[in-house]
């Protein structure tokens, strides 16, 4: 298998995904998503294993009225069915598929995965606190000059950089 | 007039332009190395700004796009989705969510990504985060106090920065523009190398950052599309150029209202909140709403003629210029005010002894109108109102 190829310029990558972005609110009048389309899988999932419990709670109510018919019909889980599929040629083109594992340097793959799991828990809960995540309200909110959008990406990044240095020997060797 | 959906763009197939956009966000994603945890975590450490320069750029030509697109009337703003702000959750939130990006390594967005192209942290990542989201939604009664807390609507930030949207946006554009080369310059010191950046690329570099400036300024100084239509109107207002459009005394309304009613769509475009009684059969659209585009079919339809009236005739007649402008084929004002009809319709004065016959036969019209518009305004009662179109704005945000 030949090597991975060089990623795109991240310029260039930014204006396309502007592009996609823009294209997006001018068809349908609003930004992209991925946490909204985790939460769509999550809202099947409860409501096929338990199916009382979901009828009877208010807030799977409430999601059920937003969502008439099933949890699946949302716009954002048929966009991230496109992500996998976007992401996935572009990994191909890139010689970039490969079944691993990436972590910092001298990170045991077991603590990578405790707190990829960790921080996944963490980014799921905070974007529902938060009503959306990096692509839903940071980036899509920038786009549209959202107050709320701009301040959440700020929260998100503000968060990561100061939490940054507790979880450092996750990502560098060094400690300068 | 954007946004498609859902009006020109059923909301059925909105799931197909669903699938075709994620395909190009999740293309466009991984092609710029957001499947890298590596990567993405590079941008909290130092080593690596490609996260800052793709998003910033990203939002910066998704908003210039906005702006230039409402600028020329292509985008109707007023109904594009702004995320609400719930001050509290929002904070609380991204701080949260600030943690799991550097713990995790990876956002939502980016985990999917990484997934599809086999990166088995990225699956543990998407595990942790149905983890996540199942406790919100869980245990929401134990968080919908904060969920809550503190709405202060879905300001735009160049409003609440008390500048215009172009200044925000240079603004922003200029600071993405500093961020892009302060940060390169700190990655080289992190990375302790220095890029080199050849003469072609630097000659690029600056055409992609004068470009977007220079849109931003002409979309500033050049009047939109919307101002253009307004000045037009005013101007062909205070030449008095009616061009195109008719005209209509009491008398002629009144005899077409009676014999004719269905040829007629009377608008009453009295710039008020309430409108207490106004022309029979007449529906009221206020002159500064008369361009929305939910009133434009009315405005642009071939089968009746739209008759401007109002309370105060100058009113009448920026409706019917507008209104040509925007595309009415046959306009027509009518030339006396609201209360002026009424008066002469329903108050009708009996002529004086010894009249003449023209005095009484005009007498016996006015009369007959009095009953039969009465009749029809007692019918048409609840009609009032214009045709309640549903004007929907469009749902977005992630949660």
């Amino acid at each position: 298998m030949s090597a991975p190829k060089a990623y795109m310029n991240p310029y260039f990558a930014g204006f396309l995904l502007g592009i996609v972005l823009l294209t997006t609110i001018y068809i349908t009048g609003r930004g992209l998503g991925a946490s909204g389309g985790v939460k769509a899988v999550v809202q099947y999932g409860v409501e096929q294993v338990a199916p009382e419990h979901y009828n009877n709670t208010p807030y799977y109510a409430n999601y059920k009225e937003n969502n008439p018919g099933s949890p699946l019909q949302n716009w954002l889980f048929y966009e991230i069915l496109g992500v996998l599929v976007g992401a996935f040629f572009s990994g191909v083109l890139g010689n970039r598929i490969a079944l691993k594992l990436e972590k910092g340097p001298g990170v045991q793959n077991k603590t990578r995965l405790i707190f990829a799991v960790l921080g996944g828990a963490l980014f799921g809960f905070g974007s529902q606190l938060g009503r959306g995540c990096t692509s839903g309200s940071a980036l899509s909110g920038m786009g549209v000059m959202s107050f709320g959008g701009i301040m959440t990406m700020f929260a998100i990044f503000g968060g990561a950089y100061l939490f940054a240095w507790f979880f450092r020997k996750l990502w560098i060797n060094k400690v300068n | 007039m954007a946004p498609l959906v859902p009006d020109m763009i059923s909301p059925e197939f909105d799931f197909v332009i669903a699938f075709i956009m994620g395909i190009g966000f999740g293309y466009v994603l991984e092609q710029a190395g957001f499947s890298s945890t590596r990567k993405l975590v590079g941008l909290f450490y130092g080593y690596d700004f490609t996260v800052l320069k793709v998003f910033f750029t990203a939002g910066v030509t998704a908003m210039i796009g906005v702006l230039f697109f409402g600028h020329i009337g292509l985008l109707n703003l007023e109904m594009i989705y702004i995320n609400p702000m719930f001050v509290w959750s929002a904070v609380i939130g991204g701080l949260i969510m600030g943690a799991g990006f550097i713990m995790g390594g990876f956002c939502p967005g980016t985990s999917l990504c990484a997934l599809a192209v086999g990166r088995i942290d990225a699956l543990f990542f998407i595990i942790g985060s149905v983890g996540g989201i199942l406790l919100f939604t869980e245990f929401y009664p134990a968080f919908e106090e904060l969920y809550k807390a503190w709405n202060i609507g879905a300001p735009k930030i160049n409003d609440v920065l008390g500048m215009s949207e172009e200044a925000f946006g240079l603004l922003l554009t200029l600071v993405a523009i500093g961020a892009f080369v302060g940060t390169s310059w700190i990655q080289d010191k992190v990375k302790g190398e220095t890029t080199v950046i050849t003469a072609s690329l630097k000659r690029n570099y600056t055409i992609a950052a004068v470009a977007p400036v220079l849109i931003i300024l002409l979309i500033w100084i050049t009047p939109s599309k919307e101002e253009r239509l307004l000045s037009t109107v005013e101007s062909r207002f205070e030449n008095n150029d009616f061009e195109g459009i008719r005209t209509m005394n009491i008398d002629k309304l009144a005899f077409e209202l009676m014999y004719h009613a269905h040829l007629y769509n009377v608008i009453d475009v009295t710039e008020t909140d309430s409108l207490p009684e106004s022309i029979p059969t007449s529906m009221h659209i206020k002159l500064s709403e008369l361009r929305k585009p939910q009133f434009l079919n009315i405005i642009k339809q071939q089968y009746k003629t739209n008759v401007f009236v109002s309370s105060n005739k100058a009113t009448a007649e920026k409706a019917a210029i507008l209104a040509e402008e925007i595309g009415d084929k046959n306009p027509v004002i009518f030339t006396e005010t609201v209360s002026n009809f009424r008066t002469l319709i329903f108050s009708v004065e009996a002529p004086p002894k010894g009249a003449n016959k023209a005095m009484i036969d005009q007498y016996r019209f006015y009369m007959n109108a009095n009953i039969h518009l009465k009749k029809m305004e007692e019918r048409l009662k609840n009609l009032m109102e214009p045709p309640k179109k549903e004007v929907r704005k469009a749902k977005g945000g992630c949660a």
